[in-house]
């Protein structure tokens, strides 16, 4: 059974214009120990796909099981209980800490919640500490005493805090330095391997996902265009929007980004108040046919555990499909 | 001193020396310290570094756009086509800015005025250096708009920057800061707001306008990605000084200094596969207000030397075209060198 199981969860936003459907029958599977990449610009409702996750935002349909229990229709005692086996990192590391409280508070809030008691609060939160890279003694400081990435660890520890079995890292890294990037990142992977929680990680930074994750899951405009295994997705990408992601990522090896011939996709994310009929990325496809504009492709298996929702995949006989030369103007 | 370019004509910017000090009540912080750069026409130079390292200052100082106070120049000498800009008084600076040099920011959304159309904004920028009525400033505008890929021109050019998305306002500014045929243009992380499809749109743009029209190009990031895509010559900047100099294919291929090591380790890519653990940078940039004696990087550096804790290294010529401050890659250097003679 996986851990985290997400069947058909909506979102939705009623705005001023009109309905938002922000996140549209998405479904996944969180298997323990694993991480899952979610990857897609800005809008494509990844963050409000990990916030639904954990009831942050109100689903308008779907459900999602967390270690069978269904979570969207918890009630707040047993809602509070789950929060031990779900935790949350977000972007900004300096607006989600308090900065009235201390570290010590900070980090030990989630344990207070939990009712542990005052010396275990501490000697958790010592512990929680060390395996964060922290010395001990930062438990009496205050967040702006720290730097960007040491508050990043900060709030790892407080996510750690209650030994859950996933978190949901919402662009964990984006606010931080390249170099200090990569202390984070190697935490995250040492955490995994020495506790085996499982981690959804949202970013729009394909070679950061890439590098972490097991499973990538690729949306636009909502909805899942593709998933499959990390490698797989890479070095074959199924969905055009995937193979334009990935063009797109600017490569850190000057040869290689040179050589290749790069087809830079055309357009801009469509209104996700009105978005366009049939496929919702046929506006910027360079293989886009009559079908695309007229039916909405559903996520269909391709192959071993690879599921796309395009009616010509790339997998099958790239060559054969004709590509529409789009030039915008 | 050794600044190697492929085109090899005159620098049409010159940088030297320059000094940037930031005026606080901590005391006076060397922002900018001791940089010498040069930009020929038709080049693109990469400043990169990380937050505070003085990669933006060095922009604005050029611009003479420097917040004042706190941070002023305090030394140094910034040349463009031969004229010390830092010279000039403000009203000639004003010629020289929008006309000559142009910069793109980071935000486009806070570069554009709100309540003002973005067509009246460029007629603005046009009419203000060049003598053209409004009629023809404005088939000017709308030809800009073109030129950077807006559809629709003709009736965007009415529209106010709300109305616009982050990519199409970045293409705005830079329509504005070619307006007037610059010689150099400086653009200051200028698609770090964007989404990636975005990016690499505007990345393109850019590298076309370029050679269309030899222009200088200046960009500042703190993206190895980008530097990779676009960059002839890369400057690595931390803690206020230039600390590597190098052709963007010799700089990814042997970085130098340890601190250019470290970046290029710490950035995933496709080539390090999965499972691979990236290279950490340990710590944290030091606080100008703290430097250390010696060299500012000597705390987060693997192969750091005694000598590196007591002196501060100065930029060398160690390879052909480039440079580096690092005691530690001029020791390697010379091992090699030693290994082959005998």
């Amino acid at each position: 059974m996986p851990l985290l199981s997400v069947l058909s969860l909506c979102v939705q936003y009623q705005s001023a214009q009109g309905v938002v459907r922000a996140v549209d029958d998405v479904s996944f599977d969180l298997e323990p120990g694993e991480t899952v990449g979610l990857v897609g610009e800005s809008g494509c409702g990844k963050s409000t796909l990990g916030k639904a996750i954990m009831r942050l935002v109100p689903t308008s349909d779907g459900r999602v099981f967390l270690d069978g229990d269904d979570v969207t229709r918890m009630q707040a005692g047993a809602l509070k209980a789950s929060r031990k086996s779900m935790q949350m990192i977000f972007q900004d590391p300096c607006g989600s800490l308090n900065p009235r409280h201390d570290v010590g508070t900070i980090v030990g809030q989630p344990l207070s919640v939990a009712g542990w008691s005052r010396r275990d609060i501490k000697d958790r939160v010592i512990e929680l500490m060390g395996q964060v890279g922290l010395p001990a003694d930062a438990m009496r400081r205050y967040p702006h005493e720290f730097s960007g990435g040491q508050r990043q660890r900060l709030g790892i520890a407080r996510a750690l805090a209650l030994k859950p079995k996933v978190i949901i890292c919402d662009e964990p890294v984006s606010a931080l330095d390249v170099s200090v990037r990569a202390q984070v990142i190697n935490l995250l992977e040492d955490l995994q391997q020495a506790t085996g929680v499982s981690y959804l990680f949202i970013s729009h930074d394909l070679s950061v996902v890439e590098h972490i994750s097991d499973r990538l899951i690729v949306m636009y405009l909502g909805r899942i265009v593709e998933t499959g295994r990390s490698e797989d997705v890479w070095d074959r990408p199924a969905h055009p929007y995937t193979e334009a992601l990935l063009a797109a990522a600017p490569i850190a090896d000057p040869r290689t980004a040179r050589s290749r011939t790069r087809s830079v996709l055309q357009g801009e994310l469509p209104s996700p108040l009105n978005p366009p009929p049939g496929c919702s990325f046929n506006t910027r496809c360079p293989y886009a046919q009559a079908l695309c504009r007229e039916e909405r492709p559903m996520l269909r298996d391709v192959s071993d555990g690879r599921k796309v929702a395009c009616h010509y995949d790339l997998l099958e006989q790239p060559a054969a499909l004709p590509r529409v030369a789009r030039v915008a103007n | 001193m050794i600044m190697g370019s492929k085109a090899g004509p005159a620098p049409i910017l010159s940088i030297e020396n320059l000094q940037v000090s930031l005026f606080t009540r901590r005391g006076v912080l060397p922002a900018v310290d001791g940089l010498s750069l040069t930009v020929s026409a038709g080049e693109t130079l990469a400043i990169v570094g990380e937050s505070g390292c003085g990669k933006s200052l060095t922009a604005l100082a050029i611009m003479r756009l420097l917040p004042n106070p706190p941070a002023k120049i305090v030394g140094g000498a910034v040349r463009f086509m031969g004229r010390d800009l830092a010279a000039l008084s403000e009203r000639e600076m004003q010629r020289v800015r929008g006309k000559d040099i142009s910069m793109i920011f980071q935000d486009p959304m806070t570069s554009l005025n709100p309540v003002v159309a973005v067509g009246d904004q460029l007629i603005e920028a046009i009419r203000r250096h060049t003598d053209v009525s409004r009629h023809e400033a404005r088939d000017r505008a709308i030809e800009l708009l073109r030129q950077v890929r807006i559809p629709d021109a003709e009736r965007r050019f009415n529209d106010y920057p709300h109305q616009m998305s982050g990519g199409m306002s970045q293409r705005v500014m830079i329509a504005m800061a070619i307006a007037c045929g610059p010689k150099l243009l400086i653009a200051d992380e200028p698609t770090t707001a964007l989404d990636v499809t975005i990016q690499a749109q505007i990345i393109e743009l850019m590298k076309e306008l370029q050679s269309s029209s030899d222009m200088g190009l200046i960009i500042i990031t703190h993206d190895l990605g980008v530097v990779a895509e676009v960059a002839d010559r890369v400057a690595v900047m931390y803690a206020g000084r230039k600390v590597e100099e190098a052709p963007v294919e010799a700089l990814f291929e042997r970085p130098l200094h340890r601190y250019t090591r470290g970046l290029l380790g710490a950035t995933p890519s496709a080539q390090r596969r999965r499972g691979s653990r990236l290279v950490e940078i340990t710590g944290n940039v030091p606080a100008l207000s703290d430097l250390p004696q010696g060299c500012a990087f000597q705390n987060r550096c693997p192969d750091v030397l005694d000598r590196c804790r007591a002196e501060r290294p100065q930029l060398a010529p160690l390879l052909p075209h480039r440079s580096a401050a690092c005691f530690a890659a001029e020791k390697e250097l010379s091992r090699d060198a030693a290994t082959i003679g005998a």
